[in-house]
């Protein structure tokens, strides 16, 4: 790099940047959009709850709402932990 | 038939209010009746953009309230016959306008024969904006090529498709005009801002114009007077193309890539 190249260097290309970012926020939150207000805080207390008995991760717990014509279906996965072989 | 056009962002300071005194002036220039009512309740602004703040004397919520009738309180604009302007009220009560009340409003302008009216949105998603949406027949959606204003737009989108009168009766869908503004073509060419095609992608709509970044448009608001007005601007000219666009014309983009200087321009400047 020249000495002319760094007086007139410019802002780094951060375009791309933004726009793979917005890309999977957006594509988050429309995931969610027009679903009831009350679906993380189920989504937490059924976290709580599903661990009381196993230990599962934060993102085992996934809920879904899907709407079809006239009605809605909640849908909600629990991924278990893979089964260890029990202590002797 | 009264068409009602709904100026919005949810993110503040993108340009909703020049956008929407440009708007209901281009409209107007066409012919068309036009009022242009300023929703942001506590802090009004329009009627500075417009040129007519001395000259409110009722405001939005008189008529609301009845205290003033609509022909009191519309202020006809100076260069246009065919323009009105509906100032916001400078009151704190965030109560002061309600559903029943902007529907009346609405109804008394469309028996006065207007042909569109349209809403300046205060920024954000809470009443104000809820109301100055929910009767909307189109909406204008303002966007900066900048994440926050991107992401606020979507949030908006996804409310006009559900939180409007269209979208309870479930008639019609309020038609949506993505309008990308403070667009910077030599910015977007150095990679440092977000371009046309990329809103596009991220928000899955097109857009219905782009106002290119310009120091008229400080200057319009400056004096008082709709950038739109400036024919010599690239700001009024695309301006322009976007109210003929949202008529049902069809005009190609301008102003959205860098212009290429000749050699004595390079040289001389200019």
């Amino acid at each position: 790099m020249g000495i002319l190249d760094f007086l007139r260097r410019k802002p780094e290309p951060s375009a791309g940047v933004a726009k793979e970012r917005l890309r999977i926020i957006v594509a988050q939150e429309r995931s969610t959009r027009g679903g009831p207000d009350y679906l993380p805080l189920l989504r937490n207390e059924l976290l709580e709850v599903i661990r009381k008995y196993v230990n599962v991760d934060v993102e085992a717990v996934m809920i879904n709402l899907e709407r079809d014509s006239g009605h809605e279906v909640l849908e909600l996965s629990v991924a278990l932990p893979d089964i260890k072989p029990a202590a002797p | 038939m009264t068409e009602i056009i709904v100026v919005t962002s949810g993110k503040g300071g993108v340009g909703k209010t020049t956008t929407s005194a440009s708007l209901a002036t281009g409209l107007a220039m066409a012919g068309k009746k036009v009022a242009v009512i300023d929703f942001d309740v506590g802090l009004r602004n329009l009627d500075l953009i417009m040129g007519c703040e001395r000259r409110v004397v009722y405001d939005f919520i008189n008529v609301v309230h009845g205290e003033a009738t609509l022909k009191q309180a519309l202020i006809k604009d100076k260069r246009n016959e065919t323009l009105f302007v509906l100032a916001a009220s400078q009151t704190r009560d965030k109560d002061a306008l309600t559903q029943e009340g902007v529907e009346k409003v609405l109804d008394e302008l469309a028996k006065e024969g207007f042909d569109f009216v349209v809403c300046d949105s205060p920024a954000g998603i809470e009443k104000g904006a809820h109301l100055a949406m929910y009767f909307a027949d189109h909406a204008v959606v303002v966007v900066n090529p900048e994440v926050s204003s991107v992401r606020d737009s979507d949030r908006i989108l996804g409310l006009l498709a559900s939180k409007t009168r269209h979208a309870e009766r479930g008639d019609t869908t309020v038609k949506q005009h993505l309008l990308l503004t403070r667009y910077n073509p030599v910015r977007v060419e150095a990679g440092e801002m977000l371009s046309v095609k990329d809103v596009e992608d991220i928000l899955g709509i097109s857009v219905v114009g782009v106002i290119p970044e310009s120091e008229n448009v400080l200057a319009a608001s400056n004096s008082g007077e709709p950038v739109i007005l400036r024919e010599d601007s690239f700001a009024g000219q695309a301006y322009k193309d976007t109210v003929a666009r949202i008529l049902g014309e069809e005009r190609p983009l301008r102003f959205t890539e860098v212009e290429k200087k000749s050699f004595l321009k390079r040289v001389f400047g200019g």
